[in-house]
């Protein structure tokens, strides 16, 4: 696809997202993260710099452009804007890291085991912690449902929850969970 | 964690934008802090005494032109800085065509004055007091500024910083004019663009500071 094509379907997703399609807004971060984590490796690779922060940096970006959505001016394209939160997270990370440029050799181990653009990729990020702060309850739910991959019957007939209960829990966790996110990060 | 995860836990229970967001709390920020200014102004200095009795044609003429121009040209620029991928550094180098203007008629009247009359001209009545004040006047509002840049998105913090600062010391100088008793051309250059320039440098510095996210 070109960049034009591109730049209508990522602005028209985002649009929709503005206006509360979490659909849309699922796919647009989606579509976004393949082109973030791209980004990200090459610029990183290109200064000589581990790429093993390339996963940190697209979910912090991920959150940038999260938690900033509201100065997407809609009438405006939506690449540059997308461009710049980006840039900005990488300038901000080479700052923060510039003492560790040295750890090399590490990273050159990384280097093999790490996934190619589109696979789903982990960040040093510890879902685990994050999931200790939420309440019993909805830690389960979301074990069962989003960790675990079980249907929300499966779930409720191993916890002795109601699924309603479940489904609950699941929609309280992840605000909870998105909520920690954005304040232990964007701050 | 896995992005998907992430993606799944930033994509659930979106709540609907509402537009405008920015240019709304930039404008009350400006409200409010251009409010604290003029109210410490009035209960530190107070109104100029002859300030209806025909004193405000410098203050009508020169002063407001320079700060208020000032203001809108910072508040331009802090609009598009609130937004990534514009264009502002445009909009900030704009700023300097005020304090070219203020200058060049400084300076004219400087050279059409007479040799005893410069050093008057310049160290006016309160010059000291404006010094003080206007930096003081500008400190809310380049909090009420900041807080607004903080709720937005600036990719550039230094000049987002700059511009916050310049906006903050010319809604101070704004509402020190009330009060302000000289009114030459050299001393407003001098006396009002310094504190301007000093809190512009300040934003300058504090906003990677402060402004981070």
């Amino acid at each position: 696809m070109d960049a034009k094509a591109t730049e209508r379907e990522l602005q028209s997703l985002m649009i929709e997202g503005l206006g509360g399609d979490a659909v849309a807004y699922k796919t647009l971060l989606s579509k976004l993260s393949g082109y973030l984590r791209a980004y990200f490796r090459g610029r990183l690779a290109r200064m000589g710099r581990g790429t093993v922060d390339a996963e940190d940096l697209v979910q912090e970006a991920l959150i940038g452009i999260h938690t900033r959505r509201h100065t997407y001016d809609p009438s405006q394209p939506f690449t540059p804007w997308a461009y710049a939160i980006a840039r900005y997270k990488l300038l901000d990370h080479l700052r923060r890291t510039k003492v560790s440029i040295k750890d090399l050799p590490i990273e050159g181990a990384e280097e093999l085991i790490a996934h190619d653009d589109l696979s789903d990729a982990e960040s040093a990020f510890d879902l685990q912690r994050l999931l200790d702060r939420i309440s019993p309850k909805m830690r389960q739910a979301i074990q069962y449902v989003k960790l675990d991959g079980l249907s929300v019957s499966e779930a409720a007939a191993r916890s002795g929850m109601s699924e309603s209960a479940i489904k609950v829990s699941v929609h309280r966790g992840m605000k909870a969970l998105a909520l920690l996110i954005s304040k232990g990060r964007s701050t | 964690m896995k992005t998907s995860q992430f993606i799944e836990l930033l994509s659930s229970d979106l709540q609907p934008i509402r537009r405008g967001v920015v240019g709304r709390t930039l404008a009350l920020a400006l409200l409010i802090g251009g409010a604290a200014a003029f109210g410490l102004m009035l209960v530190t200095v107070g109104l100029r005494p002859d300030l209806f009795e025909g004193a405000s044609s410098t203050l009508l003429a020169v002063k407001l032109p320079f700060t208020v121009s000032l203001i809108g040209i910072g508040t331009l620029f802090l609009i598009a800085a609130s937004h990534p991928g514009r264009n502002a550094r445009r909009r900030l180098a704009l700023a300097f065509l005020p304090f070219l203007a203020i200058a060049s008629l400084a300076l004219g009247a400087i050279l059409l004055a007479t040799p005893m009359a410069r050093e008057d001209m310049v160290f006016g009545p309160e010059w000291l007091t404006c010094v003080i004040c206007i930096p003081l006047f500008a400190i809310v509002p380049f909090a009420t500024l900041i807080w607004v840049l903080h709720l937005a998105a600036p990719t550039d913090l230094r000049r987002a910083g700059a511009g916050a600062g310049l906006v903050a010391a010319a809604l101070g100088a704004t509402a020190y004019a009330f009060h302000c008793p000289g009114d030459s051309l050299p001393f407003i250059a001098v006396w009002y663009g310094l504190p301007i320039l000093f809190w512009t440098f300040l934003g300058a510095i504090l906003g990677p500071r402060l402004l981070r996210w």
